[in-house]
């Protein structure tokens, strides 16, 4: 444990780990807040209105926890990486530095939002603020997502003499990783935050809620999972097909994919024997993986011999790889039952089991998020700019890491108790019903 | 060129931070204060007034100056990031704490005293760590040994210029943000909160400027040559005193208050920026420099331009933000 650079990855790791959830959930979660009461106003139905308010309060405590825990992982990259941050910086601050001011942007209309709700004589502009909130969190995770495709696809410079020469901002932040890259973390934050929205109207109507908020709650936020659901399946097989092509190294490992051939066979699950690269207990599908590749099941795709052994990144990814994907389609399969259940006439979408399904999806989403990350993070090592600089020559040469774990992994371990106690104590005190009636709604 | 203007934003950014930071750190602690003393329905409604739809935005500041010195001197990472691993930690985690409970107990469901006294307790806390930075630039406090970086913790505890700077630090903090009170306060009409914040302003002028006096005394030991470069430009700093002495004056006579605001904005603009300019060259004594560290041509005009583009956005909203809470006087008296 006493490996600086181990133990950096792991503050890392658990800083991450952490943030993600508040950072997918901040850019998830506004696109609805707007839609509810942008639906409210033009329907006059104070149900949305009431929604757009509840949803808001949530989102704000979470932002509050997500502001701290990115001020914490944007020192930390300086703090714990510093070769990393000297020669990013060099290359890609460009976005780093627009990052601050959509968040900045973002911060600045939150404040005015949240507390002007009945300051405006024509509500649509208390509407409009919303706007620059969701602009301004999708905008956040657009500029960092650019730097993160940068690590896997650097491009945008010349190396001479070691140093970095010739710097194309632009052509850097638009790098090839940075579409597949974009659409993904983007159309996924969206996912989840519907599905969040969607468990919590679920929950209470399976403990026998009956007003006609939490069904319309419900019902929004599933029109959400099922769009991105859709849209992520989608850039889910464009992030292979790039990968395919710009990270072999990357897909190979995630399928355990050793030999290059054509009419390669997708595995899912099992057990590798590393000394002599078979599988068992994997259930194999033919030519999957070459049409997740190049859409052709007769296509060639690239093995991991190809590759010398030490930059082979971890074979473990393949479990994260699956998990991820799996999730993905469960997802996708409950919203599209959800739709079949509310349009077809003699089916009932509000069934037990279709409610616990959704309840379940939440978490499930976070799951496949977390899973996401470790497999595309994972999967690049031993780079942390790929093919420019290692992980190990990146790590600070600091001492005290260890302690700072331990201080860290403190901190995140006290929020992560306290954040669902708040919430749920602040939802439980101040309920939907009450907060109706206020607001002159008959129940 | 470049080298110039980087480090003139960013300088503008961290003397941004430094005065809405040490309004909202003072605030945090002031509505402690005013909660252990039962003060509740005075200053604590003027605070949270205040407080509620601003505090979000103060973090960004620090965040945008230290993406943009490593944007524009790339370096500077390197050097700051490895030695600082320890200090700014501690820093992030009381950031953290005050963040994330300042949220809990303001949109959360119940007021907790605990909650208060971490928000409060904090607001002090966090500009003393952050404060050895500027310590650690003057140099004596990183080595490097076979190209590694180390930082002497152990020297930077003992050294007395290093507490005197905390010390300037906190009371700064405490005098900036009662100066700030009083005057929202007076906007707001609230006699009794006005009162209680022009006593803490007065009561912390006279240690500001003390500190402030024994920062220049320990620098030219500490640093003779940046103290020599100091006494070079002294007119500036006999300028900073002079508005130092224009706000306590009005105070005082409780009048013109948000001239006496502004006169204390202004003592800290000249002595901060008086302080940074004959700072340079160095950004780390004697490691790097604006010179011989700033980042490419490329990088450096894109992010002029990124920074020009995002001002036009940024003004406008901050404008809207102020011109609804902090200059509507119907809602800074609460109606």
């Amino acid at each position: 444990m006493n490996d600086p650079i181990v133990v950096s990855r792991l503050l890392t790791f658990v800083t991450l780990g952490f943030h993600i959830i508040m950072a997918t959930i901040g850019v998830g979660l506004p696109i609805y807040i707007s839609i509810a009461e942008y639906v409210g106003i033009k329907k006059k139905d104070r149900n949305y209105i009431v929604m757009a308010q509840r949803w808001t309060r949530g989102y704000t405590i979470l932002v509050a926890v997500g502001v701290v825990t990115g001020t914490i992982i944007g020192f930390q990259l300086s703090l714990l990486w510093p070769t990393f941050m000297q020669q990013a910086g060099h290359v890609i601050s460009l976005p780093l530095f627009m990052e601050t001011f959509a968040f900045f942007f973002e911060a600045i209309f939150l404040g005015i939002y949240l507390y002007t709700w009945n300051r405006f004589r024509n509500p649509y502009h208390h509407w409009l603020l919303s706007i620059p909130i969701v602009l301004g969190s999708s905008a956040s995770a657009f500029f960092i997502t650019t730097v993160n495709a940068f690590m896997n696809t650097p491009q945008g410079f010349d190396r001479e003499n070691g140093a970095v020469a010739n710097v194309q901002p632009l052509v850097a932040m638009f790098n090839p990783a940075t579409p597949s890259k974009l659409s993904h973390v983007l159309t996924t934050a969206y996912l989840t935050g519907a599905l969040i929205l969607a468990a919590i109207a679920a929950y209470h109507l399976m403990r026998g809620k009956t007003a006609v908020y939490y069904k319309k709650g419900l019902h929004l936020a599933m029109k959400g999972a099922l769009v991105f659901a859709i849209a992520t399946v989608v850039n889910g097989d464009i992030s292979g097909k790039f990968l395919a092509v710009y990270q072999p190294e990357k897909l190979a490992a995630a399928e355990w994919h050793f030999e290059t051939e054509e009419r390669a066979k997708l595995l899912i699950g099992g057990i590798l024997d590393p000394d002599e690269q078979e599988v068992k207990f994997g259930i194999e599908i033919p030519f999957a993986l070459s049409i997740l590749a190049f859409n052709r099941p007769s296509a060639e795709v690239i093995g991991l011999n190809e590759f010398p052994e030490e930059l082979w990144p971890p074979l473990y990814i393949h479990y994260f790889f699956n998990l991820m994907v799996f999730i993905g389609m469960f997802l996708a399969a409950v919203s599209f039952i959800y739709f079949i259940c509310y349009y077809v006439r003699r089916l009932q979408p509000l069934n037990p089991w279709l409610l616990r399904m959704v309840v379940a999806g939440a978490p499930l989403a976070i799951l496949s998020i977390e899973s996401g990350w470790i497999m595309t993070e994972v999967g690049r090592q031993p780079w942390i700019i790929r093919g420019m600089l290692t992980v190990s020559d990146a790590a600070t040469t600091a001492e005290h890491v260890w302690e700072m774990l331990l201080l860290f992994s403190g901190l995140y371990m006290a929020l992560a108790i306290l954040l669902p106690l708040i919430l749920i104590r602040l939802f439980s005190k101040k309920n939907a019903e009450a907060e109706l009636e206020n607001q002159g709604v008959i129940l | 060129m470049i080298e110039t203007i980087g480090i003139s934003v960013l300088w503008v950014f961290l003397y941004g931070y430094i005065i809405i930071g040490s309004i909202d750190f003072g605030a945090g602690f002031y509505s402690f204060y005013a909660k252990a003393a039962n003060k509740k329905h005075t200053i604590r409604a003027v605070i949270d007034r205040y407080l509620s739809p601003v505090w979000e935005v103060t973090n960004v500041f620090l965040v945008f100056f230290m993406v943009g010195l490593i944007g524009f001197f790339p370096d500077s990472a390197f050097y700051y990031g490895t030695s600082l691993l320890v200090p700014g930690s501690v820093a992030l985690v009381l950031i953290a704490i005050r963040g994330s409970f300042y949220a809990f107990a303001n949109y959360g469901a119940r007021e907790s005293n605990l909650y208060l006294f971490l928000y409060g307790i904090t607001g002090l806390f966090i500009p003393a760590s952050l404060s050895t930075v500027l310590t650690i630039s003057e140099g004596g406090f990183i080595v490097t040994e076979e190209g590694k970086v180390r930082l002497l913790l152990g020297e930077l505890f003992v050294n007395p210029y290093s507490w005197i700077v905390v010390l300037l630090a906190v009371v700064s903090v405490l005098f900036i943000s009662a100066t700030f009170l009083a005057y929202y306060a007076s906007r707001a009409e609230d006699k009794e909160a006005f009162e209680v914040m022009r006593n803490f302003s007065l009561v912390w002028s006279g240690p500001t400027i003390l500190m402030s006096f024994l920062v220049f005394l320990t620098l030219s030991t500490h640093n003779p040559d940046h103290f020599q470069a100091m006494l070079a430009e002294s007119w500036i700093f006999a300028l900073s005193l002079l508005a130092f002495v224009a706000a306590v004056w009005f105070l005082y006579k409780r009048k013109h208050l948000g001239a006496a605001f502004c006169f204390v904005c202004l003592q800290f603009a000249f002595a901060f920026f008086g302080y940074g300019y004959t700072h340079l060259p160095y950004i780390l004594y004697p490691y790097i420099t604006i010179y011989e560290n700033v980042t490419s041509p490329e990088m450096g005009i894109t992010l002029i331009i990124a920074f020009i583009a995002g001002l036009f956005l940024l003004v406008p909203s901050l404008y809207l933000l102020l011109r609804l809470f902090l200059f509507n006087a119907e809602y800074v008296r609460g109606s």
